[in-house]
């Protein structure tokens, strides 16, 4: 397997006027993402998990440090692609052109595009939904199309800000187990951050603990456990306790989770 | 029809014959208050005489010239002090100098400058509407959602335009709308205040009239206004509705 992101001794910092100095957020920050691994990301919040997915995306700038990625250029796809916590829906588009709004600038005529919008929309389960408004969908709907405008456009790497952090219990599994089915149908290479362990562990090849003044990488998971996975199944168990045991011991005495 | 369209009509027909009988009960003289039964005959009057559609129409003319330029440069001056800085810190001191004189304060200016002509009442109603959208339009483009914008350079859309015309405009567009909205009534206000100084429309009619102690001529052009700025506020909250049926 070869490496998709290599990120080399990062550091992120916010000065007062929001450029990137000052005392870091985090720091000596190294992390190798393999092609067609699914990592996930947790630790405390304000330790810089979103900052860390801004600095890879190309939105922000790192204080120091190297980011390589190694990914196809197209005029077809983008290389990476976001999903947020709360969707970030156009809400004066319909579905479809939220969907879309990634394939705007791409080389793709009409029917490419249409195509492409269709198929992704089939894929999270709202072949139906093209039509609507964002305010006429539930939190788990705008959440697939948001998950939908990032299959979109074809990326290498799919990075997932706590996509499902906002939603409830049930909506949560089911769309925890879509995600696993569309990364199994798809092979992206995907960054996902969670505060949730449980879920961090079932849906991680690995799982990574950032924490820390500044914050880095303190501890790495390798998830055994084969796919498909079952939350109830021993070796997932068994990572969550080691999981929430490692994470007890690196913020023991300080802030918690 | 619904009880609130009863109680709304019940009170307007009660008005209506509540000044009928002062009217007619000799208290006012009626060139004071004419009696609301006159109205009809007097519109009448005004259309057979011609000066009906020619005062609305020439009114509609200061109107919509007014509106289009008070608009369109409050619209595009607002956007671009909300979007660049520079234009910002240059406008702060201004703007508060200029914002507070009333529209009817530029009318000696406007008629040295423009003569007693269409384009001085055009300018005075422009004047009013400038400002509402001005301040309607930068506050809609500074409270356009920034993780929005974010969003769209996380798509792709990086360029100063694909931002403006992506986000910006669609997200500033129930703002900038609203302060149209609130320009299209602004704007009949002035136009008759414009006008009583000569320039040939309802306004000047309106003075006309007063001078000759017609009073009912007076009260059909007052209505006339009312009736002009009913109908260009429904057009256009039709209009309006379609542009933002995204929203709930
Ligand atoms: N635009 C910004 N300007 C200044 N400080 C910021 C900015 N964005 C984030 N920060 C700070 O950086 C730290 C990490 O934030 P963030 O990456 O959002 O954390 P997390 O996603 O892990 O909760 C926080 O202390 C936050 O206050
Ligand atoms: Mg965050």
């Amino acid at each position: 397997m070869a490496a998709i992101v290599q990120i080399d001794n990062l550091v992120a910092a916010f000065d007062a006027r929001g450029e990137p100095a000052g005392s870091p957020v985090f720091a000596n920050l190294d992390l190798t993402i393999e092609r067609g691994e699914f990592v996930t990301l947790v630790g405390p919040s304000g330790a810089g998990k979103s900052t860390l997915l801004r600095i890879i995306a190309d939105l922000m700038p790192a204080r120091d440090g190297t980011v390589h990625k190694t990914m196809q250029q197209s005029p077809q796809r983008r290389p990476i692609a976001m999903v947020f916590q709360e969707a970030r829906l156009m809400p004066w588009r319909r579905v479809r052109d939220n969907v879309a709004f990634g394939l705007e600038g791409l080389r793709l005529d009409a029917a490419e595009r249409n195509q492409r919008v269709d198929d992704v929309l089939r894929l999270v389960g709202l072949a139906d939904f093209g039509d609507r408004w964002p305010y006429e969908l539930s939190g788990g709907q705008r959440q697939r199309v948001g998950i939908a405008r990032a299959l979109a456009v074809d990326p290498d790497l799919l990075l997932m800000d706590e996509p499902f952090g906002a939603l409830d219990a049930i909506t949560r599994q089911t769309l925890q187990d879509e995600l696993l089915r569309i990364w199994h149908e798809t092979g992206k290479s995907v960054l996902f951050v969670t505060h949730d362990i449980d879920e961090a562990v079932y849906l991680g090849d690995r799982v990574l603990l950032l924490g820390g003044t500044p914050a880095t990488i303190t501890q790495s998971y390798d998830i055994a456990a084969g796919r498909p996975r079952r939350r109830d199944q021993e070796q997932i168990t068994e990572a969550v306790t080691r999981v929430k045991r490692g994470l007890s011991q690196t913020f023991e005495g300080g802030a918690g989770i | 029809m619904n009880s609130r369209t009863l109680a709304s009509a019940t009170g307007l027909i009660v008005f209506l014959l509540i000044w009928e009988a002062i009217a007619r009960s000799g208290v006012v003289a009626p060139t004071l208050l004419p009696a609301p039964s006159v109205l009809p005959g007097a519109l009448i009057s005004e259309v057979s005489l011609g000066f009906w559609h020619a005062m609305v129409l020439a009114s509609m003319e200061h109107y919509l010239i007014g509106l289009f330029l008070g608009s369109l440069l409050g619209i595009a001056c607002g956007m671009a002090v909300a979007l660049f800085p520079r234009v910002d810190a240059t406008q702060a001191w201004l703007a508060r100098v200029l914002r507070p004189i009333p529209p009817l304060a530029w009318i000696p200016f406007a008629i040295i400058w423009f003569g007693v002509s269409q384009s001085a009442a055009a300018f005075i109603i422009s004047i009013g509407i400038f400002w509402i959208n001005y301040f309607a339009a930068l506050t809609a483009v500074e409270a356009v959602d920034k993780e929005l914008i974010e969003l769209s350079n996380a798509f792709g859309h990086r360029s100063f335009f694909a931002r403006l015309v992506k986000v910006i405009l669609p997200g500033a567009a129930p703002g900038i709308l609203g302060g149209f909205r609130a320009g299209l009534g602004m704007g009949w206000m002035t136009v008759v205040a414009a006008e009583l100084f000569g320039i040939t429309g309802i306004g000047s009619r309106m003075m006309e009239a007063a001078g000759l102690l017609a009073t009912e001529v007076v009260i059909v052009y007052m209505l006339t206004i009312a009736f002009l700025y009913a109908v260009s506020d429904t057009v256009f909250v039709r209009v309006r509705d379609r542009l933002l049926q995204w929203q709930q």
